[in-house]
């Protein structure tokens, strides 16, 4: 166990010298979420108007969801990369377990949309974003951010060594990841939409954890929220998809790590 | 000295097909060994098995005492190796690296920054160390790559042509820091297609050829299996060839090579310089002013050439040398 926190913290740290000189990447995972904020926010916030609150307090949470699921592509592509440059058989050839590896790979990826996420939070504040509910329930509501994030990490890492070229990574993770966020309450209330599409919605998965965090952050609109089935209560839900996600894609990952290097 | 590595039967399908059939092969301790083949002759196949990469499909190997599929750990703690093409991570300098594997190692902190500067020291990259391993030329990358292999003071060395793709010069650097290694001791399993690389580092050469062991020995005994000293006479002018030839056939114990394209006779020495001195006074007799008249060893080429024949014609430009 010793053993496996040093590897995964020797690994770690390549990956943090990777992002500190590949500014471009930090800067992109951070200005594109922020405009997003800034576009949406303001943008949207007009056109879009929600009785009894203000748009920005609802898109927080959405956004911070999309965000987390930007862990997909980027941890697929991370890993690809590692696959097609041989250091792979570099790390299989010395004396360390497959896990720290992914650990690493998925921990570096998951930093990134943290940073991104504290850049958002700042612009979200700065366009009147205010969280309404108790400090320990605000950081629930991170800490099940954080939760979705890595879930999503450990996805896109399977994906990426099943898939192997960035050529195929790419399309494929943006076919996961669109409609699990257009398809959801991460920018729209769901009210508005016709009854068929909106049950799409409430069952997607994302809108239970995107539901739960709004609660937590105590930026849930009442009207918004009335009679759906599967919003209603969210947080137990959401805990329990997003663990679920990384218990299930973790040993997934890793099995599939161990198979595409010694294939 | 027990053998350091030692395979029976080891097979390796993909699919339906036999990437290695059934090689046995031991490497003494302190020794080297040299692969030959053509491409995908299953070379690489070979050494991933060994080095526990790959999943051996059928047989059973051993690698400094432990077997590599119930073991494989225990293999990983006392092998280095060096793949085809540099595996290291071109986004970090050559000392971050180095530090790296050796913390992956399970060195500590200082123990793998010390053992990271020797190495450096040793491989001349110093000057580079902090620049990042992208910025490199490939002789150089090479160079951090074997360093990077030699962090665990491995037992055992597995190179998979280490030398593949570089320049004449970055190659004879390479050379000699695997030599420097072995006479430190370590034991060394070496792919390449190079028959001079074989030639120079190998104590025992095993050529490989579509997935099984084609022949087996030292450079010198396989070098002799496809005869002995030749010599070689190439005539000036086409119309001297039949005079050439029946002054030369009493010497041969055999009848004489001819390529009448070349207006070239070869035939086995078996008496060295008397030989020698009988053929250049039967050339004389006969008239024959020959341009050529040389001593000629038999290389490995000759030995690969003979064992895989002509259906590797395509490979054999690759080897970067023609047949004389």
């Amino acid at each position: 166990m010793i053993e496996l926190m040093n590897d995964s913290r020797a690994l770690l740290g390549r990956h943090i010298r990777h992002l500190v000189r590949m500014p471009e990447k930090l800067i992109s995972m951070t200005v594109m979420p922020v405009a997003y904020v800034a576009v949406f926010g303001v943008l949207f916030g007009s056109a879009i108007s929600l009785p009894g609150a203000e748009y920005h307090d609802y898109l927080m949470a959405g956004i911070f969801a999309q965000t987390m699921l930007m862990n997909v592509s980027g941890t697929g592509l991370g890993v690809a990369d590692d696959l097609n440059n041989g250091l792979v058989d570099r790390f299989r050839s010395l004396p360390i377990t497959s896990t720290p590896v992914m650990i690493a790979r998925t921990t570096s990826n998951v930093l990134l949309t943290v940073l991104s996420s504290i850049a958002m939070s700042v612009v979200g504040f700065a366009i009147g974003w205010r969280t309404e509910a108790g400090p320990l329930s605000v950081l629930g509501g991170f800490g099940l951010l954080l939760l979705l994030g890595i879930g999503m990490a450990w996805l896109g890492a399977w994906l990426g060594l099943v898939l192997r070229s960035p050529e195929v990574i790419n399309p494929v993770t943006f076919m996961v990841i669109m409609p699990l966020t257009f398809l959801s309450n991460a920018f729209i209330p769901l009210n508005g939409l016709p009854s068929w599409l909106r049950t799409i919605c409430q069952w997607n998965p994302l809108s239970v954890v995107v539901a739960a965090c709004r609660k937590l952050f105590g930026n849930d609109i009442a009207t918004s929220q009335a009679g759906a089935l599967v919003v209603r209560n969210p947080e137990p839900r959401a805990l329990l998809l997003t663990v679920a996600l990384s218990a299930i894609m973790a040993p997934l990952a890793v099995r599939a790590y161990r198979k595409a290097a010694a294939g | 000295m027990d053998n350091v590595i030692q395979a029976e039967g080891l097979r390796k399908n993909y699919g339906d097909r036999l990437a290695v059939r059934s090689v046995d092969l031991s490497v003494p301790g302190g020794s080297v060994l040299g692969v030959l083949g053509p491409n995908g002759a299953g070379k690489t196949t070979l050494v991933r098995m060994l080095a526990t990469l790959l999943d051996v499909d059928g047989g059973h190997a051993e690698v400094a005492g432990y077997d590599v599929t119930r073991h494989p750990r225990k293999v990983r703690e006392r092998i280095g190796l060096t793949g085809q093409y540099a595996a290291v991570d071109s986004r970090l300098t050559a000392r971050e690296n180095l530090r790296l594997i050796g913390r992956l190692h399970h060195l500590d902190r200082f123990a793998a920054e010390r053992r990271g500067e020797e190495l450096l020291r040793r491989f001349d990259l110093l000057d580079a160390a902090d620049r990042y391993v992208g910025t490199y030329s490939g002789g150089m990358r090479r160079r951090v790559d074997l360093a990077a292999s030699l962090i665990g003071e491995p037992m055992v060395l597995f190179l998979d042509e280490p030398t593949t793709g570089l320049d004449p010069a970055s190659r004879q650097v390479l050379w000699d820091s695997i030599t420097e290694q072995v006479e430190a001791g370590t034991s060394v399993l070496l792919t390449t297609q190079y028959l001079e690389e074989a030639d120079r580092l190998a104590d025992r050469v095993v050529v490989i050829d579509e997935g099984s062991v084609a022949a087996e020995g030292k450079p010198a005994e396989l070098k002799s299996r496809v005869g002995g000293e030749r010599l070689r006479v190439v005539v000036r002018e086409r119309s001297e060839l039949p005079g050439a030839i029946s002054a030369l056939a009493p010497i041969a114990p055999e009848e004489p090579d001819v390529d009448t394209a070349t207006g070239e006779v070869s035939i086995e020495l078996r008496n060295g310089v008397e030989s020698l001195a009988q053929a250049a006074e039967a050339l004389r007799g006969a008239g024959v002013e020959p341009d050529e008249f040389g001593l000629y060893r038999p290389s490995l080429d000759d030995v690969f050439l003979s064992l895989i024949g002509d259906r590797t014609v395509t490979e054999q430009s690759a080897l970067g040398k023609a047949r004389t």
